[in-house]
């Protein structure tokens, strides 16, 4: 049988504030156990939540970015369930009126566009986290991250394979840096998913039982835990089996799923509004001026690099896969704007292979876009070739006491050959010694004529302008005057 | 001296006829006297309450006093308070010593008062009739086979009692109006939000308010000074004005419109409470007040509407004593479940249990929209109806409880009895009105009567203008039992 692929990504998005959504202890990554658990994070008696405005902020304009529904006012409920790690006995969560609903993001995959929609996207604290380690047969506890703020973004099951759930959390995970609402640190956990995945027989129109996979903290665990698990389900189904509704675990080491907890044992959450905090109202004047906050989004940004730039979506999507890099191209860009294409060329070419051998960002680049234009116009005026400016950038990477690109030209001795006389003596000389190719070329050849070229750029150590040889050597050819 | 009001015994310390340490051991030293037959005080710690009077006296000296500079005031145990033990009246607290200050503690530090002890309450102010603490029942000062009312039985006995001159306590369904009447003292229960919660312990976060207990309107308006004040940290506290309490008290009453509800001289009064309203009513009118007969028609519901909310939220609020952090926990447990069992089951009271029970089933899936949706509609009905009475009036009057105090162990076992103690009270908290009780009479063996005063939201000063009043036409406010 013929299986239909069901996704739906619940991604756990830690928000970028300095301190915590409920108190005002700091949320910065790594601090010694329970450092920064104030007594509000201890859940003392009497201690009351206050709401975080950053924390809004950022999801108002994560709502705004995907052209979601604000709502005002939105609620915070109180999700209760007891664990260790839970100081209140309770989540402060959303659960009617999220703070985002609906919205849509576009993705690519495998060249296909493709419309995901979002459910919705709420506001919630993070609990800390039990230490079941290093404690002698007791467990400890660290509050640290209890009461960071997170944004919850549930998806819609509108994703049909693992490489489109992938190609989802990258864009997911590219925009929320974008607009700079989480730092996407997925080592730290700043940014997690949980994959919602059923199967159908292809053409129905019903969902299949779905099975939740929790904390999938790196895109190629998200992509293999999904196809273990689509496997496994479709083993199941062929077996003539039935798919048990169960939250599972991904383990990376063994490359296997396993349960958590099945429907049967799941908490009654016992949601209702939380009554210490109170509604919380968004007019349309904090929406406006959050919206002059957000840049130019990525796929306003694509759509703009095509017309304007005349740039292939494929290289446009390259070019806005970050803020910096775009950034980047756009500095450059401005300074050559007849040249945008070559610009492009050169970022994703040149520079990200030397970037992602050094593992650095962009932002980090030793060769500023102002260098990156100046080395360009060189290669646009004639004075070097492509291949020389490789040289030459090579140099301006690994020298920084030797930016002068001029001097560095020099230096290497890699200044053109432009001179006719220069060039049609060598072409000269050529020929003489290739009677064989001429009558090749003569007979239809067309590579003859590539070897030829190829022979007097040998001979002038690369340095001609290979478009000038080329066009010397043709009317040479086609004049009679050779051989 | 024990019978001075706040006034006069700021004239003697002002006059420096007497010292706020001199002033502190006389009412500790009653204290003593006292409390082993009436069980007012869970904490005294005699050394912590010198060294602030110790403070108090230098503030004096320096001319820097307030009107409560210097003067003991009994805390109820539900504040947190930096180095006191803070139990709640739970063995569950039995050991928390809290790290911080409730904002209303932080308040009376600010100006100077004396801290004379921590006072006993219904656990978690679960109770009408302080039988519910873990420190043992209070007794009523008037008769000791009585119960005081609760919870904030041990504030009004001591208050009653002149073991302190002032006490705070909190209200959630009556906490503060039902012992104040059955102590024969006056309390009130400000404007939802007026006070700030911050660092009182959490019982029904939607209806509690802290509030004073005195022997007069007049301290109960001084100590509102005190207590009343926007605090950032507590979401539902208000941003008013700041306003003298006692600017109205002596407001003649000619033009007053006194509204009493039909429903509650309809049935369920006592005749000896009927008796002694009626007279105070009489004597309203002396003062130049009419009285006009208004309808709350949804006041019936209000103690079925307060025993589904008020546990609903009690059940979430008090999951954070699960023995993990703070506070007790069972000595022996086998895993982390038996921790969480045996814990809860030792160290909360069977009226605590019961509350958790009922709320935790009215949060339940699939009884929520019966029981706590519901609810909530009904109390913005109890809501509409007050608001309606008041535009034919300008405060509300009726009794406080529908008996005098009744004997210990009498309705201890019967809980739906108990609960109805609140007939009168639990309105006005569900709409989040101001409603105080003064001293008006005895009724059966010789037991006081209070009367119960609605005011509109924020009329706490004309309230007081109302009881200052009739407090100043007649004595029974400063009646004393024999002890």
């Amino acid at each position: 049988m013929q299986w239909e692929v069901v996704i739906g990504l619940e991604v756990h998005a830690q928000l970028s504030t300095q301190s915590k959504i409920f108190s005002g202890a700091s949320t910065a990554y790594g601090a010694k156990a329970n450092a920064q658990a104030s007594i509000v994070d201890l859940a003392l008696p009497g201690v009351l939540p206050v709401l975080n405005r950053g924390a809004v902020e950022r999801a108002i304009k994560f709502g705004l970015a995907i052209g979601a529904k604000i709502n005002s006012p939105s609620i915070f409920a109180r999700k209760n369930y007891f664990y260790p790690d839970l100081p209140k006995g309770y989540q402060i969560s959303q659960y009617e009126l999220p703070i985002v609903e609906g919205g849509d993001i576009q993705i690519q995959s495998e060249g296909v566009d493709k419309n995901i929609r979002l459910t919705r996207a709420h506001l919630e604290e993070d609990a800390g986290k039990s230490l079941h380690e290093d404690f002698h047969g007791m467990s400890g506890i660290d509050l640290n991250r209890a009461g960071t703020p997170l944004l919850e973004i549930v998806s819609e099951p509108d994703l049909r394979s693992s490489t489109e759930a992938v190609a989802y959390a990258k864009t997911l995970h590219a925009l929320v840096r974008w607009i700079g609402i989480c730092d996407g640190n997925m080592q730290e956990g700043s940014f997690r998913c949980d994959a919602n995945v059923s199967i159908r027989p292809s053409g129905s129109e019903t969902l299949g039982t779905r099975c939740e996979i929790k904390n999938l903290n790196s895109f190629r665990f998200l992509e293999k835990a999904i196809d273990f698990e689509i496997e496994r389900q479709i083993d199941i189904l062929e077996d003539g089996g039935v798919i048990r509704q169960e939250t599972r675990l991904y383990d990376a080491d063994k490359h296997e799923t396993r349960v958590m907890r099945s429907k049967e044992d799941a908490n009654d959450y016992r949601y209702f509004p939380d009554p210490d905090l109170l509604p919380v109202e968004i007019d349309s004047a904090w929406m406006t001026q959050l919206k002059k906050t957000l840049p130019e989004l990525p796929h306003v940004k694509r759509e703009r690099y095509a017309a304007e730039f005349g740039l292939s979506a494929y290289d446009a999507s390259i070019l806005t896969g970050s803020r910096e890099i775009a950034d980047y191209f756009e500095a450059t860009v401005k300074l050559l704007p007849a040249h945008a294409k070559q610009c492009a060329n050169w970022i994703m070419g040149e520079i990200s292979a030397r970037l992602n051998k050094a593992d650095m960002a962009i932002t980090s680049c030793p060769v500023t876009p102002e260098k990156l234009v100046e080395l360009l116009a060189k290669i646009n005026d004639g004075t070097i070739s492509s291949k020389a400016a490789k040289v030459v950038f090579d140099s301006l990477w690994s020298d920084e006491m030797e930016q002068n690109i001029d001097a560095i030209i020099d230096g290497k001795g890699l200044k053109q050959i432009s001179d006719d006389g220069a060039i049609e003596q060598q072409i000269d000389a050529v020929l003489a010694e290739n009677q064989q190719l001429i009558t090749d070329y003569r007979n239809g050849k067309e590579k003859a004529f590539n070897a030829l070229v190829g022979r007097v750029m040998k001979a002038t150590q690369g340095k001609a302008n290979p478009a000038q040889v080329s066009a010397m050597l043709k009317k040479k050819l086609s004049s009679g005057t050779a051989g | 001296m024990l019978n001075d009001s706040l006034k006069q015994l700021s004239q003697r310390l002002e006059n420096k006829e007497i010292s706020s340490v001199e002033l502190t051991k006389e009412f500790l030293s009653r204290i003593n006297k006292l409390n082993s037959q009436l069980n007012a005080f869970i904490t005294v710690d005699e050394e912590r309450s010198l060294e602030q009077a110790r403070v108090a006296d230098q503030k004096i000296t320096a001319g820097t006093a307030t009107p409560l500079t210097g003067i003991p005031v009994a805390q109820k145990d539900i504040f947190c308070t930096e180095g006191w033990l803070t139990t709640c009246g739970s063995k569950m607290l039995s050991n928390f010593v809290s790290p911080y200050d409730a904002g209303v503690i932080e308040r009376f530090k600010a100006v100077g008062a004396v801290n004379i002890g921590k006072t006993n309450m219904d656990e978690f102010a679960m109770g009408s009739s302080n039988e519910t603490s873990f420190y043992g029942p209070v007794k009523n000062p008037w008769d000791s086979h009585a119960v005081p009312g609760g919870s904030s039985g041990g504030s009004a006995c001591a208050v009653a009692a002149r073991m302190a001159p002032v006490a705070t306590g909190t209200d959630t369904g009556g906490s503060i109006r039902q012992p104040a009447a059955l102590c024969g003292i006056s309390g009130i229960k400000p404007t939802y939000g007026t006070v700030s919660r911050y660092g009182m312990i959490a019982f029904a976060s939607s209806l509690d308010q802290g509030g004073p207990m005195a022997k007069s309107a007049e301290d109960l308006a001084l100590m509102l000074n005190v207590m009343v004040g926007f605090d950032a940290r507590d979401s539902t506290s208000l941003q008013c004005e700041a306003e003298d309490y006692a600017r109205d008290l002596e407001t003649p009453l000619s033009g007053l419109r006194i509204g009493l509800p039909k429903e509650y001289f309809a049935e369920g009064m006592n005749g000896d409470v009927e008796r002694a309203v009626d007279k105070a009513l009489e004597e309203y009118r002396k003062l130049g007040a009419e009285t006009i007969e208004v309808s709350l028609p949804n006041s019936p519901l209000s103690i079925p509407v307060y025993y589904v909310l008020a546990p609903a939220e009690a059940s979430s609020n008090l999951s954070r004593f699960d023995g993990v952090r703070y506070g007790y926990r069972a000595e022996s447990y086998r895993n982390l479940e038996e921790m969480y069992r045996k814990t809860r089951a030792e160290g909360f009271g069977a009226e605590v249990k019961r509350r958790i029970l009922i709320g935790t089933y009215v949060l339940s899936h699939g009884y929520y929209d019966a029981y706590y949706l519901q609810a909530q509609k009904v109390r913005r009905l109890i809501a509409q109806d007050f608001k309606q009475a008041f535009t034919q009036c300008d405060v509300i009057m009726g009794p406080t409880a529908p008996t005098v105090a009744f004997d210990i162990g009498e309705k201890s076992s019967d809980p739906v009895q108990m609960y109805l103690s609140d007939i009168y009270t639990s309105a006005a908290s569900l709409a989040g009105l101001p409603g105080m009780s003064i001293p008006v009479g005895f009724g059966e063996k010789s037991r006081p009567v209070g009367l119960h005063i609605i005011g509109n939201y924020f009329s706490e000063s004309l309230m007081l203008n109302v009881a200052h009043q009739y407090q100043q036409a007649t004595d029974w406010h400063q009646k004393m039992p024999n002890l």
